[in-house]
């Protein structure tokens, strides 16, 4: 039977795609967040994850406003990474498990969470950053794992809310947890945390509230519950509402989990860039 | 889901919250942008701002806002933060320029008051 080893979050601004390319991986601006990353690399090396559930936000890539999924999972055999708009290198395809995808889809329908399946999806910076940082041999790395990608909605209002964000995530265990094959799986929730790129409250970041999600979302993800999304903007700024993909990511871990390591770090680009493994303990 | 919470999404100061309303206000504009994921569309737009703009049906005022490059104008205009960056980006604008425009900021003073958020 599948088993669901952990979860891991992490912003997953475009300039850190830049700042790997450019490989400024001591400078000291990126230091401190770069140092949070090799004991998450440590941790894959050991438990070597067949499949990673990368849950993320599409920026328009992948979807329009034409028709825009709330939450969507990726059923396709490799995820293409493509032009953003301003021309960035691509990387090579991510392989996929379109069964496993399938079975996914089926699993939560039937759960009554509907999805919309992608046969094709583009993958932008949101999925490609935080493969970068977690695996930055990406391919060429012998334990490499498969993805799925999943795209929940926060480009356009309404966006889910956070209890429907945390219910996702236990529907999606029940879906992996059914697999009968033998594979071993990660989930990542990432973008956040607090940044606004809009309006006048541009470059707004919260410190006291990233703080309390990062807290909270460990042992109380219930709690968050009682935020509603309109005060997640106000406390997170307009972008950190991505913190949904956090709290999908935390509801497929089970109840139990342990904390191994996290990290911090203002400000990344605009934002306050959170970092956070979490191993499932039931 | 309550109506009301719609109608209560300008009350954070500064933010625009972008719903059906923006949605609707902004298609055009947006769907421009969109087409700037593609290197031969972001040519053709640089060939002739004006002919891509009626390409794609764009009102006046964003029309206007596309001209003066003004972020604030444009979110008024209906405009997409996600989608308004691929706009930015063919003038190789950062988002650190982006903000700093919108607060009345030198880009310089806008990444000073990034810093000293993490302090």
């Amino acid at each position: 039977m599948a088993r669901i080893l952990g979860g891991i979050t992490t912003s997953h601004i475009p300039a850190v795609g830049n700042a790997i390319a450019n490989k400024l991986f001591d400078d000291p601006y990126w230091k401190p967040f770069f140092d949070a990353y090799p004991p998450i690399h440590d941790w894959l090396a050991r438990v070597k994850p067949d499949v990673v559930i990368n849950i993320y936000n599409d920026h328009g890539l992948g979807f329009f406003l034409d028709k825009m999924p709330t939450f969507a999972i990726g059923a396709a055999h490799e995820y293409r990474n493509e032009d953003e708009g301003w021309g960035i290198p691509q990387l090579p395809p991510f392989p996929g498990d379109a069964a496993f995808s399938w079975h996914i889809i089926e699993g939560m329908v039937a759960d009554e969470f509907d999805i919309t399946s992608c046969q094709e999806l583009a993958v932008d910076h949101g999925f490609t950053v935080p493969m970068q940082l977690f695996w930055p041999k990406l391919g060429q790395d012998p334990n490499f794992p498969r993805a799925i990608p999943i795209s929940a909605n926060t480009v356009q209002h309404p966006i889910p809310t956070l209890h429907r964000a945390l219910e996702f995530g236990r529907s999606l265990r029940k879906a992996i947890l059914s697999w009968p094959r033998d594979i071993r799986v990660v989930v990542l929730g990432t973008g956040g945390l607090s940044h606004q790129l809009d309006g006048q409250r541009a470059g707004f970041i919260n410190t006291a509230f990233d703080k309390y999600c990062m807290e909270k979302i460990v042992s109380a993800p219930d709690e968050l519950t009682r935020i509603s999304r309109m005060e997640l903007v106000e406390k997170a700024g307009a972008q950190g509402t991505e913190f949904l993909m956090w709290l999908m990511m935390r509801g497929a871990l089970g109840e139990k989990v342990n904390l191994l390591t996290q990290n911090y770090h203002v400000p990344i680009s605009n934002t306050g860039a959170g970092t956070m493994l979490l191993e499932c303990a039931d | 889901m309550d109506l009301a919470e719609f109608d209560h999404h300008a009350d954070i100061p500064g933010t625009t919250i972008f719903d059906g309303r923006q949605a609707m206000k902004g298609y055009a504009l947006n769907k421009m942008c969109y087409s700037f994921n593609r290197k031969e569309n972001r040519e053709e737009y640089l060939r002739d701002p004006e002919a891509y703009f009626e390409k794609f049906g764009l009102n006046e005022e964003q029309k206007q806002a596309c001209r003066d490059k003004n972020v604030l104008a444009l979110i008024e205009a209906g405009g997409n933060i996600y989608y308004l960056a691929k706009f930015a980006g063919i003038y190789q604008l950062s988002v650190q320029d982006v903000g700093a425009q919108q607060t009345g900021m030198t880009t310089e003073e806008f990444k000073q008051k990034l810093l000293d958020a993490g302090r």
